[in-house]
């Protein structure tokens, strides 16, 4: 499980430039990452390639943190 | 200039006479090309004058479904992401507002504007993973100036405008550039039948004094689709001879 966690946080920090430190699971992609809303777009697609797999629209809107991401794959894998 | 060897295009309403020169346009230089449109046997001829790197399908842009499933056929078709989306399919019901039917409204907006939405959403995927792409929706100088009998022809090519400025600001951060090419007066089977009168109506209206033909659009939509454009987006090219400067 912790698995999914490092594949996630190492997709942000890919995507976003962001520094490894500040990708924790509280991390607000937005906010606290820097991300503009067609970076969460983009990283919701990422997910989908990476972990196999369709997130609605509905519950990709849900996904705003690093930790929701994560438990949003966890959830459904 | 204007090489596309390697590219990916989608171009619909390739039976007629605009798709069709757009086609051949940007096949000739060196896209692989995926010709869509109602009528398969038209499809299939334009294919065999252009000989490799061209696939056929066929969808009808009235059905929602076929439109959503369209994308994903035409990149196994070509075997890759689309590069390059011309929306080019349309269709007319004329008829003063006051004598036009529902479905006259629904159908013109559903063909025009709503496919149009449908095949950008469905290409922008894979736009957005190879950081580029080009989609182009062709319009009409009524879009912009209006003409009595085609209040829903002009507001659907209007919608394709405001939605491609729109789009190009969503995207442009991404290397994915949204333009409109808005043909005037173009020659076609609809204005040969026109008799002298009709004719000479048209031109006077027309400061180059000639209709359009097809490669004079299909040459604005290549320079759209090329690298070479890839600073302009949001915006619309108007090919018309002269007859709306705007």
């Amino acid at each position: 499980m912790s698995d999914i966690s490092e594949r996630v946080k190492k997709m942000v920090v890919e995507h976003l430039g962001a520094n490894e430190d500040e990708v924790t699971e509280k991390a607000h992609l937005i906010d606290d990452l820097g991300a503009d809303s067609l970076d969460t777009v983009e990283l919701v697609m990422k997910i989908e390639e990476e972990f196999d797999m369709e997130i609605p629209e509905d519950a990709a809107e849900q996904i705003r943190t690093v930790g929701d991401a994560i438990n949003y794959i966890k959830e459904k894998s | 200039m204007f090489d596309l060897g390697g590219k990916n295009a989608l171009v619909t309403g390739a039976t007629g006479g605009l798709g069709g020169a757009i086609a051949r346009k940007l096949h000739a230089r060196g896209a692989r090309v995926a010709l869509s449109g109602t009528r398969a046997e038209k499809l299939e001829r334009l294919a065999a004058e252009l000989g490799e790197h061209c696939t056929v399908t066929p969808c009808n842009l009235s059905d929602s479904d076929a439109v959503d499933s369209l994308v994903k056929r035409v990149s196994e078709s070509l075997g890759g992401d689309i590069d390059i989306l011309v929306s080019n399919a349309g269709l007319t019901r004329d008829r003063l507002l006051m004598r036009m039917r529902d479905d006259d409204w629904h159908m013109v907006q559903k063909v025009n504007l709503e496919a149009y939405f449908r095949l950008a959403r469905a290409c922008l995927r894979g736009m957005m993973k190879s950081r580029r792409g080009r989609i182009v929706g062709v319009t009409s100088v009524v879009g912009v100036t209006g003409n009595p009998g085609q209040a829903n022809y002009a507001a659907s090519k209007a919608g394709m405008i405001g939605f491609s400025k729109s789009l190009a600001q969503e995207v442009a951060s991404r290397g994915v550039t949204v333009n409109c090419v808005a043909p005037g007066f173009i020659a076609s089977p609809i204005t040969d039948v026109l008799n002298d009168v009709q004719k000479k109506t048209i031109l006077n209206k027309i400061p180059a004094g000639y209709l359009g033909t097809g490669d004079d659009v299909a040459n604005a939509v290549l320079y759209l689709v090329s690298d070479e454009a890839s600073y302009v987006t949001g915006q619309t090219l108007h090919v018309n001879g002269g007859m709306a400067m705007i």
